[in-house]
C-alpha cells in the first residue's frame, strides 16, 4: 500500500484541482455576463440612434406642421449630440417630445391623409420607440446581474473581474408614444 | 430570420404554454420567418411540420404536483443536436425556470436567447433553494419577456433583474365564424354570459338582477349562461317565472364556446374587477358579438372608451338593464358595434403580439451573431 503522505498529497492535489475548476467556472460566468452587458449596451445605443433618426426623418418629411417638425427635430438633435452626462436627460426629453407630438388631436389621421408613406413612417416610429423600451430593459437586466455577480465574495477577493468597469444602469423615461 | 422555439411541456396535452407556443409559431411563420419548435411529445402524437419531438416527458413530483417534464442526458443531447442543426439566429425558450427542455436549451446554447416567463406563484422556500442552480443557466438569457404583470413580479422576486411585458394574444380568426347553437338567438332576443358562475367577481349576479327587469319587460328574451360552476345554484337565484328562459350550459367545449358567442344578440361582461385584460371579452369581440361591459379600467381600454362596445357603471344592474334594452331595440347599432369590436380586437391578435416579439428578437440579435451549441458548460 501507499504510504500515508502520498494519499495526503493526492487528496491535496485533487482538492486544488477542483478549486481551480470551480474558480475558472465562476470566471467564465462573470466574463459571459460582461460580454452580455457590452452586447446589450451596443443594442441599446443602436436603438436610441435609430429612434432619433426616424424622428428626424419624420420632422424633415414635410408630413407634419412646421411647429411640430421643429419640436421633434430639436429634441432628436439634442439626443444625438448630448454628452455622456446629459444623455439620459436628452433621451427622456425626446420621449416626451414624441408623446406630445403624437398626442395632438388628429395626428395619425392627418399623416394618413397627406401621404401614402405616412403610415410607413408611423410604423417605423412605433417600432423604433418600442425597441428602445426592450433594449433598455435587457441592458438594465444584464447590468443588475453583472453587478450582483461582482458583489460575490469570491469575485471581490480574487481579481476575476479584471479591469472591467462596474457597469451603470441607463435610466430614462422611455414610455413610447401611443400610435 | 431563423427562430428556434423551445416548449417545455408535452405538445399533445392541452395547456396554456403549449397553446401560446403554437399560436406564436404560426403567427411568426405567417410573417415569413423560418420557425422550428422542439417539444416533448407522445410517440403517436400528430405534430405539425414545424414541430420536432424531443421524446416523451416523464411524470415526476415537482413543486407540490405531478408534472410531465423532459430531462436527463438523452433529452439534453437531442436539444443540443437540434440547436446545432438548426443554425438559428435566435433561440426562444419558454418557461426556462421549469426543469425541462427550456432549462436544457439554455444550458446547451450560447448566443442570443430570449426567455418567456409564464408562471406566477407566491414566493416559496423551494424556489429560494433552487435559485442558485437556475441562475447560471438563466444568466445566458439576453432578453426576458413576461406574459403578465403577475409573471413579471414572480420573476423579479425570485430571480432578480427585470423583463418586458408582452401579454398573450387572442387567435381572433378561431372565433370569427361559427354556426349558432340550435334555436339561438331566436326571435325574442338573447343575452350571453361566459365565465365562472360561482365567482362573484365575474358579476353573474348583476346580470341575473338585470334580467329580472328585462325578462319581465320582454316576454321572449332569453339568457344563455356558460362556464364552470353549479347550474342549479344559478337557477335557484332566478325567480320561478323567468327560470325557463335562463339556459345554463355549464362548462362547454372550445367549439361550443365559439358557437355560444355567435348565439346571442349581445354579450354581457358584468365583471366587478380583478380582470387584467379580459380574455373572454376579447374572444367575444373576435366573434363579432355586440358587447355590454362594466366600465372597469381594463374593459374601458379594450373597448376604446365605449366606441367598440357599450359600457355601464360597474355593478349597476338597473343601468345594465337600460343599456341592454336600448341595444336590443336597435339592430343597426348592434351591427355597428359588432364591426367596431372586430376592428378593436385586432390590436390583441397574435399577429400584433408576434410583431412585438419580433422587435425583441431584432433587439437581442443586433451584433450578437447566431446561436451556437456548446458542450453544456455552466
Amino acid at each position: 500500500m501507499f504510504p500515508d503522505w502520498i494519499i495526503d498529497v493526492l487528496l491535496g492535489l485533487a482538492a486544488a484541482f477542483l478549486l481551480v475548476v470551480y474558480v475558472s467556472w465562476r470566471a467564465t460566468r462573470l466574463d459571459r455576463l460582461h460580454v452580455r452587458v457590452e452586447t446589450a449596451r451596443a443594442a441599446l445605443d443602436a436603438a436610441l440612434v435609430r429612434r432619433a433618426a426616424v424622428t428626424l426623418e419624420l420632422a424633415a418629411s414635410r408630413l407634419l406642421d412646421p411647429a411640430t417638425s421643429l419640436v421633434l427635430a430639436t429634441a432628436a438633435h439634442q439626443a444625438r449630440t448630448a454628452d455622456a452626462d446629459g444623455r439620459e436627460f436628452a433621451e427622456s426629453d425626446l420621449s416626451r417630445a414624441l408623446r406630445a407630438a403624437v398626442d395632438q388631436p388628429g395626428f395619425a389621421a392627418g399623416l394618413d391623409d397627406r401621404a401614402d408613406d405616412g403610415g410607413h413612417v408611423l410604423e417605423e416610429l412605433a417600432s423604433s420607440a418600442q425597441k428602445v423600451v426592450y433594449a433598455r430593459n435587457f441592458y438594465n437586466d444584464a447590468v443588475a446581474q453583472a453587478r450582483a455577480a461582482r458583489r460575490k465574495l469570491l469575485i471581490r477577493v480574487l481579481p476575476l473581474a479584471g479591469r472591467a468597469a462596474l457597469p451603470g444602469f441607463f435610466e430614462i423615461d422611455d414610455d413610447p408614444p401611443r400610435l | 430570420m431563423r427562430i428556434g422555439i423551445v416548449c417545455p411541456y408535452t405538445w399533445n396535452v392541452p395547456g396554456g404554454v403549449q397553446q401560446h407556443v403554437r399560436d406564436l409559431a404560426e403567427a411568426l411563420i405567417g410573417y415569413g420567418h423560418g420557425v422550428s419548435v422542439i417539444t416533448p411529445a407522445d410517440d403517436d402524437a400528430q405534430l405539425p411540420p414545424y414541430v420536432v419531438s424531443a421524446g416523451r416527458a416523464v411524470p415526476v413530483p415537482y413543486n407540490g404536483s405531478v408534472a410531465r417534464l423532459a430531462f436527463g442526458f438523452l433529452s439534453a443531447s437531442r436539444v443540443r443536436r437540434w440547436i446545432h442543426d438548426g443554425a438559428f439566429d435566435v433561440l426562444h425558450v419558454h418557461e426556462p425556470a421549469a426543469p425541462s427542455l427550456g432549462l436544457l436549451a439554455c444550458w446547451a446554447a450560447a448566443g442570443p436567447i430570449v426567455g418567456t416567463f409564464h408562471a406566477s406563484y407566491e414566493k416559496s422556500r423551494v424556489v429560494s433553494v433552487t435559485a442558485p442552480i437556475l441562475r447560471s443557466a438563466l444568466e445566458k438569457i439576453t432578453g426576458r419577456i413576461a406574459v403578465s404583470e403577475a409573471a413579471r413580479t414572480t420573476l423579479v422576486e425570485h430571480l432578480g433583474g427585470d423583463a418586458v411585458l408582452i401579454p398573450n394574444g387572442v387567435a381572433t380568426a378561431r372565433y370569427a365564424t361559427a354556426e349558432p347553437l340550435p334555436g339561438w338567438p331566436g326571435d325574442g332576443g338573447a343575452l350571453g354570459f361566459l365565465g365562472r358562475m360561482d365567482e362573484p367577481r365575474k358579476g353573474l349576479q348583476v346580470l341575473l338582477r338585470a334580467f329580472e327587469t328585462l325578462g319581465r319587460e320582454r316576454p321572449g328574451l332569453r339568457l344563455l349562461v356558460a362556464g364552470p360552476g353549479d347550474a342549479d345554484d344559478v337557477l335557484a337565484r332566478v325567480p320561478a317565472d323567468l327560470r325557463s328562459r335562463v339556459v345554463v350550459l355549464g362548462l362547454v367545449s372550445e367549439e361550443d364556446k365559439v358557437r355560444a358567442y355567435h348565439s346571442v344578440d349581445a354579450f354581457v361582461a358584468p365583471n366587478l374587477g380583478g380582470e387584467s385584460f379580459g380574455i373572454v371579452l376579447a374572444e367575444a369581440m373576435s366573434a363579432g358579438a355586440p358587447i355590454l361591459a362594466s366600465d372597469i379600467e381594463a374593459f374601458d381600454h379594450v373597448l376604446r372608451g365605449g366606441r367598440a362596445g357599450v359600457l355601464f357603471p360597474t355593478g349597476d344592474a338597473a343601468a345594465l338593464a337600460a343599456a341592454a334594452g336600448a341595444l336590443l331595440d336597435d339592430p343597426a347599432r348592434r351591427e355597428r358595434l359588432s364591426a367596431a369590436a372586430r376592428a378593436a380586437v385586432r390590436a390583441y391578435d397574435w399577429s400584433a403580439v408576434a410583431r412585438d416579439v419580433l422587435r425583441v428578437y431584432e433587439t437581442v440579435t443586433l451584433g450578437a451573431g447566431g446561436v451556437i451549441a456548446t458542450d453544456g458548460e455552466g
